[in-house]
């Protein structure tokens, strides 16, 4: 893991989370700021799964468990898509509330494997 | 039965089976590691989040299926929950070598959902069945006003 590139990376997820939060509650259904900070969201977690495949080959290895650092990278992947989906069939403004709360649990996800990488507590 | 249901709290609603599935994963994706990973190292308290993951998941499906035998199953799963964050936050804090568990560190790699009340979790778990709760309550206003 790059820890400036996580730090970033959880910074863009929560004002993502953030935005689409504020454009629910102000009555927007999905639209193109929300589904498309959402979207970045989600590149910058596939720019991540490149990262922690080749980080390892370079010298970079994580203290923790791998396999625990992909389920939480895997889900949270398959997280994002799922709410952009919901955010297209159920044209609501909840379904914009949904993708902030997916891009905040992807902010969480984030520092948890960001644990896993580099502190361990135990 | 959904007609007279205002449009604003079926959303909430929307958010919450969200915020619900949400956990569902994240309990059931922490577990099953724990469990294929770590079993013998706490086997009570990693059975328990095992417990919590599914309980999570019957719950999440209870809150979008219809009718009045899901709903009873998702006030009886929520309930369960509360319960569970309670009671497991607790013993976790005071006497966490009940629960096997070597300290109450909710980030630690023998956490579950319910450790230390949620708080590894943003204190969600605890929250959470609150919120479910409230909304089922209204729920059930809507549904005896719209017999």
């Amino acid at each position: 893991m790059i820890e400036w590139f996580t730090w970033a990376q959880v910074g863009v997820a929560v004002l993502a989370g953030l935005i689409c939060l504020a454009l629910g509650f102000a009555g927007k259904i999905p639209n193109d700021y929300s589904l498309g900070v959402a979207l970045l969201v989600e590149l910058l977690l596939l720019a991540q799964l490149v990262v922690a495949i080749v980080a390892p080959l370079a010298g970079n290895p994580p203290t923790g468990s791998l396999p625990e650092f992909y389920i939480y990278l895997v889900s949270a992947i398959i997280l994002v898509p799922l709410a952009g989906f919901w955010a297209l069939v159920e044209r609501t403004r909840w379904s914009t509330v949904v993708l902030g709360v997916a891009c905040l649990a992807v902010a969480v996800m984030v520092y948890r494997m960001y644990q896993i990488w580099t502190v361990q507590v135990a | 039965m959904t007609e007279n249901t205002s449009p604003s709290r079926l959303g909430v609603g929307r958010v919450l089976v969200a915020v619900y599935g949400i956990l569902a994963i994240a309990a059931t994706g922490r577990s099953v590691f724990q469990i294929i990973d770590r079993f013998h190292e706490a086997p009570l308290a990693f059975s328990l989040s095992a417990v919590s993951a599914v309980v999570y998941i019957v719950a999440t499906i209870a809150l979008v299926a219809p009718g009045r035998t899901w709903y009873r199953v998702a006030v009886a799963t929520i309930g369960f929950e509360l319960a569970g964050v309670l009671v497991i936050g607790t013993i976790s804090l005071v006497a966490p070598g009940i629960l096997g568990l070597h300290s109450a560190n909710p980030f630690g790699r023998e956490a579950t959902v319910w450790s230390a009340y949620g708080a590894g979790y943003l204190l969600v778990p605890l929250v959470l069945p609150v919120l479910g709760l409230l909304y089922l309550r209204g729920r059930r206003n809507v549904m005896r006003s719209a017999a």
